[in-house]
């Protein structure tokens, strides 16, 4: 593999200090990104090993599971994803697909009042 | 023709093209699994007792291809990192384990998890034959336990030609631990480690079967929506796979030469995308592997 070599200097020029700045800012969120990752690990074990618990009912044991993903899928969201710290507009994106998803799963619930399979 | 803000973030919004692009992006993959976990919340929760299957997949293998694809998520987010601080070698090598985590996602998946649904076998018992095969289904146990029946019996078909011949009147199964031995307490639950089929034998008439087949999309809801999800999902780790290694080979070194920012906001877009791929199989993982 070639290392290539340092970038050309003036293509970016006015960004520079901005890189730098930001550079500085990523080396600092490393640990927290390997952090994420142990996490994550552990928890994959705790929802294995959770599973083989009884919780009285089947349904107290998916909510369980659900809980424990929902918290991992939030950490890799906000972490991974950036989303702890995101511009205005993506967190609009979101909002408005929020609410399209809960009407998709609506349309899909109106399916047990279908007179034609009931 | 130049154009504006690949790199640098537009005033107003403060955020540069592809950025925006890839959110939205997500927000219509967001419909499209929607629209696929709620057919499956639904189909699950209109289930008849003991016709939502529990425990037919391979819980170590899956719980192994999740740590994989947590890892990759990992490695995606550090090759960005590198570029951001401007070590390339480093990008390379996180690059390349992020790739090949994904291929070893996929062959995973198709080499040994998919196939080895194909070779198994089920078949639904009627209703008023469930008496008659009780021996196999142990359904007075788990009544008294309090615990939903089973509806039907799985193993290996012995004669595959029960499945297409109308002459043969009926199926010949090994046993799966659970239909061999139903009414050890130890089969009231599905088990961590995988136990291959045992070797005694069932004969089950096919009058006394409602429905017969293969452990494929057609065999069950919960068979179609497993491989009509991980397979949408699998399609996903595959472009993932192949932006991943575009980005890996020469024309990245190129595009860091020429400007380091651009490549590692690409690589950003493409990890955002590989994060909500791992981010659906931390859903996946449990709601069919584990429930």
């Amino acid at each position: 593999m070639d290392e290539p070599h340092e970038p050309m200097a003036g293509t970016m020029a006015e960004a520079t200090s901005h890189d730098e700045h930001a550079a500085h800012d990523v080396a600092k969120h490393v640990r927290g990104y390997l952090l994420v990752g142990v996490t994550l690990l552990t928890f994959t074990a705790i929802t294995v090993f959770l599973s083989y618990v009884n919780f009285g009912t089947q349904k107290a044991n998916i909510a369980v599971a659900l809980l424990v993903a929902t918290i991992k899928a939030g950490l890799v969201a906000a972490i991974f994803m950036h989303l702890s710290s995101e511009k205005r507009m993506i967190y609009r994106i979101l909002i408005f697909t929020f609410f399209f998803v809960l009407g998709l799963f609506w349309l899909t619930y109106l399916a047990w009042y279908d007179p034609i399979s009931r | 023709m130049e154009i504006p803000y690949t790199v640098t973030a537009r005033p107003d919004t403060g955020l540069w093209n592809a950025k925006v692009g890839i959110w939205l992006f997500l927000a219509s993959e967001i419909m499209l699994f929607g629209g696929l976990f709620s057919a499956y919340v639904f189909l699950r929760l209109d289930a008849a007792p003991g016709a939502w299957p529990h425990g037919l997949l391979n819980v170590p293998v899956g719980t192994m291809n999740t740590a994989i694809l947590i890892a990759s998520s990992v490695t995606v987010v550090m090759a960005w990192a590198s570029l951001k601080m401007r070590r390339f070698r480093a990008y390379w090598w996180y690059m390349l384990v992020t790739i090949l985590c994904g291929v070893i996602f996929l062959a995973v998946k198709l080499i040994y998890e998919w196939p080895q649904k194909f070779e198994h076998f089920g078949a639904f018992i009627k209703k008023d034959a469930l008496e008659k095969y009780e021996p196999y289904l142990g359904n007075h146990h788990l009544a008294e336990k309090g615990l939903p029946p089973r509806i039907e019996i799985t193993g290996h078909l012995h004669n595959r030609e029960a499945l297409v011949d109308k002459n043969v009147k009926e199926y010949e199964i090994a046993l799966d631990p659970v239909n061999a031995d139903p009414t050890n307490p130890a089969m009231d639950r599905p088990h961590f480690l995988y136990v291959p089929p045992t070797d005694k034998i069932a004969r089950i008439e096919k009058e006394d079967v409602q429905y017969a087949n293969m452990f494929l999309p057609k065999h069950s809801a919960y068979f179609a929506s497993y491989f009509t999800i991980t397979g949408l999902h699998g399609l996903h780790v595959l472009g993932g796979v192949i932006v991943f290694t575009y980005l890996w080979l020469p024309v990245g070194t190129k595009l860091y030469k020429r400007n380091p920012e651009h490549l590692a906001n690409r690589v950003e877009v493409a990890g955002l995308f590989w994060h909500f791929v791992d981010l659906i199989w931390i859903f996946v993982f449990p709601l069919f592997y584990l429930l």
